[in-house]
């Protein structure tokens, strides 16, 4: 069982996506201004990652070397389009504010990453619970800089008033910077500090550092 | 008209800059932008793949899968723009892969400076959004090759700085924690600031 | 060469997958389609309800809208335009370059303060709301530049085509906390009862610089300014003269305030 846990809690804390491994900051970014949507988004995110590992693992042994890529594409995208029919047949509201991104689920790292990286070599089961552990990773932090934004930045909590607004006749004047898409930068980044204040193995070496990412020395490209 | 299109042009570099505005195309903006050269390459390859894929991507909207756009083929009634995501991504891994097999059969010194970007580029999501965006906007063809184009160079123009400053940034006195990504965040935030200056311009 | 590496089984793997995945598709999309219609319907059938403040939870939005009457007018003319069905009009393809450059269907603007292109469409389509064939507010479809793109909304009057009903914007880019306050229900209601042209017949109604001081004589034609959003607070009062004004509904508001006061000298 303790193979399942880990397969499953690794990526919250220890090998955080957007933390650690740069996957899926977009929309991290632009649909973090009010709680309700965020969540929305991270419910998307999680069914595509971990669904999109399931059929992947289920039929790995027969997708060609040469076609992977697309193969794998299209899984993901007929998932997210099915997910956008979905929120915009029932959450209408919802749909609209996130306009462009969840299309954009398609892109986003952690989905590609994961069915390439996890998928790929692993069985369903274990495949589907990883997804399901990058999908909540990368939920916890976007629930994070979504409640912060929203608390200081409409002074309210999953909708409900709080602080009251000076422009409803308050005394709360509602933090302009913590509404502007922008204010997730600083807040996720102030996030990897104290992360990493906590596990201290994630801190980054500053000549390790420049080392590892020297894109002339490391071939990423895979040939086949 | 000339004149139309430079607006569209700056716009899409300086006021929608995709990567400051939109914040799209994060991952490998902040994953390839240490070193100026590697930055150089990764912006000219978004360049490249935009100006391609934006137009392309416009021609398949308008002609297949617009409300009413199958006329021609005898099915006025038909609306297929529930499958553009599919079509768009498709068409961009295509593209992509069709320019990676045509550089390195034709051009190989270009190849070997853009060749190792190329796979990168599929998932990112500046590529896919601008083609989005234009949709929205329901661009005309010659619209959205200078989309396209703007587009790329805004992102290029973008991570190029952002290179830049990390350059300078690596021999600064960081708090250990902050480290590396933390403080590469935190700068993509100061320079969203700078571009949201450009606001409410109208050219 | 792997097995899997064959053009034959390729081919198959690729097709097979295709085809399962535009099967679930497709389901989905036809499927969901005609809830997804109605919610987009219904989304802007509530936008012009709540325009003229006809919004309740008590009554469902088709219902109330059911007493709703829709015309296509002429904007050049200023006469209804019959030719054209309500029911399949669509304001947006207007906007969409090929229409706008369509010189029958369009005319050409001098500046580009309030509409990004350079013309502006002859047509559009308003909305009577009636209570036992009598107008009680009549809504008007606006738009106009903001500080980061065009706003878009709906403006209601009253049958006296001189006082305010509500403004109230369905889509827009403003900055959040800033210019995007024009949903604020509270800067919303300080629209109820503004009045928008002077004695002379000319477009008064702005939003100013700051607070509106109630006891000026001015204040009828005035409107708070949204506190550090000068360039959106401007964008909504040229929106506003534009679409008030002989470019925009002037011509047909005429004509129709005419007709109302002959149609109440008969009625007397």
């Amino acid at each position: 069982m303790s193979k399942t846990r880990e397969v499953l809690l690794n990526p919250i804390f220890n090998d955080n996506p957007i933390a650690l491994q740069i996957l899926g900051i977009c929309s991290a970014l632009a649909v973090t201004s009010n709680l309700y949507v965020t969540l929305i988004m991270c419910v998307a995110l999680t069914s595509v990652v971990s669904l999109s590992n399931l059929f992947v693992s289920i039929i790995r042994h027969h997708i060609p070397t040469n076609v992977r890529m697309i193969i794998q594409m299209t899984i993901v995208a007929s998932l997210v389009i099915l997910v956008d029919e979905l929120l915009k047949a029932y959450d209408y509201e919802s749909s609209k504010t996130l306009s462009v991104f969840v299309g954009l689920i398609i892109t986003n790292c952690i989905v590609m990453g994961r069915a390439e990286g996890f998928a790929m070599q692993n069985s369903p089961w274990p495949s589907f619970l990883d997804g399901l552990g990058n999908g909540i990773g990368y939920s916890l932090i976007l629930i994070i800089v979504a409640t912060i934004r929203e608390f200081f930045g409409s002074g309210s909590f999953f909708g409900y008033e709080i602080l009251v607004l000076v422009q409803n006749g308050g005394w709360y004047p509602g933090n302009n910077f913590a509404l502007l898409p922008l204010s997730s930068f600083f807040i996720i980044g102030v996030f990897i500090w104290l992360l990493r204040s906590w596990k201290t193995g994630q801190i980054e070496e500053p000549e390790y550092r420049i080392a590892r990412n020297n894109l002339e020395t490391k071939e990423v490209k895979p040939r086949i | 008209m000339f004149e139309y299109y430079l607006n569209l042009f700056i716009s899409a570099v300086f006021i929608e800059n995709i990567a400051l505005a939109y914040f799209l195309g994060m991952c490998t903006f902040l994953a390839i932008s240490k070193k100026i050269k590697a930055a150089a390459g990764l912006g000219v390859t978004v360049i490249v793949v935009l100006t391609i894929t934006v137009p392309i991507n416009n021609f398949i909207y308008i002609y297949f899968l617009k409300e009413g756009a199958l006329e021609w083929a005898g099915l006025p009634n038909s609306n297929l723009e529930f499958v553009g995501l599919m079509c768009y991504i498709g068409i961009i891994a295509a593209v992509i892969q069709i320019l990676e097999m045509f550089l390195d059969k034709f051009i190989p010194t270009l190849y070997n400076a853009l060749g190792s970007f190329l796979p990168l580029i599929t998932v990112n999501c500046a590529i896919l959004g601008a083609s989005l965006f234009m949709v929205e906007r329901s661009y005309l063809f010659v619209e959205s090759v200078v989309y396209g184009f703007g587009a790329g160079v805004g992102w290029a123009l973008a991570i190029l700085a952002l290179a830049g400053i990390r350059e300078r940034l690596k021999y600064a006195d960081i708090p250990e924690g902050l480290q590396g990504l933390g403080i590469t965040f935190i700068t993509v935030g100061l320079m969203c600031f700078g571009f949201m200056s450009f606001g409410g311009i109208v050219l | 060469m792997n097995k899997n590496d064959t053009l034959l089984k390729t081919l198959f793997v690729g097709i097979s997958v295709c085809l399962f995945c535009s099967i679930i598709i497709s389901t989905a999309a036809v499927e969901l389609r005609g809830l997804q219609q109605q919610n987009k319907l219904k989304d802007q059938q509530s936008k012009i309800l709540s325009s003229a403040g006809l919004l309740t939870n008590k009554t469902s939005v088709s219902e109330l809208f059911s007493s709703i009457e829709e015309k296509i007018i002429n904007l050049e003319t200023g006469e209804y335009e019959d030719s054209l069905d309500p029911n399949t009009f669509n304001g947006r393809l207007f906007e969409s370059q090929d229409y706008s450059k369509d010189l029958t269907t369009s005319i050409v603007l001098s500046s580009k303060k309030v509409l990004t292109s350079k013309t502006r469409e002859n047509f559009a389509k308003i909305y009577f709301y009636k209570e036992g064939g009598q107008i009680k507010a009549i809504v008007l479809p606006v738009r106009g530049l903001g500080l980061w793109g065009t706003l878009y909304g709906y403006l209601a009057i009253e049958p006296d085509l001189e006082t305010i009903i509500g403004l109230e914007y369905h889509t827009h880019k403003e900055t959040p906390g800033l210019g995007a306050e024009v949903d604020n229900p509270r800067w919303k209601s300080l629209w109820k009862g503004k009045k928008i042209y002077s004695q002379s017949g000319e477009v008064k109604i702005s939003v100013i610089k700051g607070l509106v001081d109630p006891d000026s004589s001015e204040a009828d034609y005035q409107i708070d300014g949204l506190s550090g959003a000068t360039i959106t607070s401007t964008g909504v009062s040229n929106m506003l003269s534009f679409w008030l004004g002989d470019l925009g509904y002037g011509k047909f508001l005429k004509k129709l305030k005419k007709e109302l006061e002959e149609k109440e000298i008969f009625n007397v």
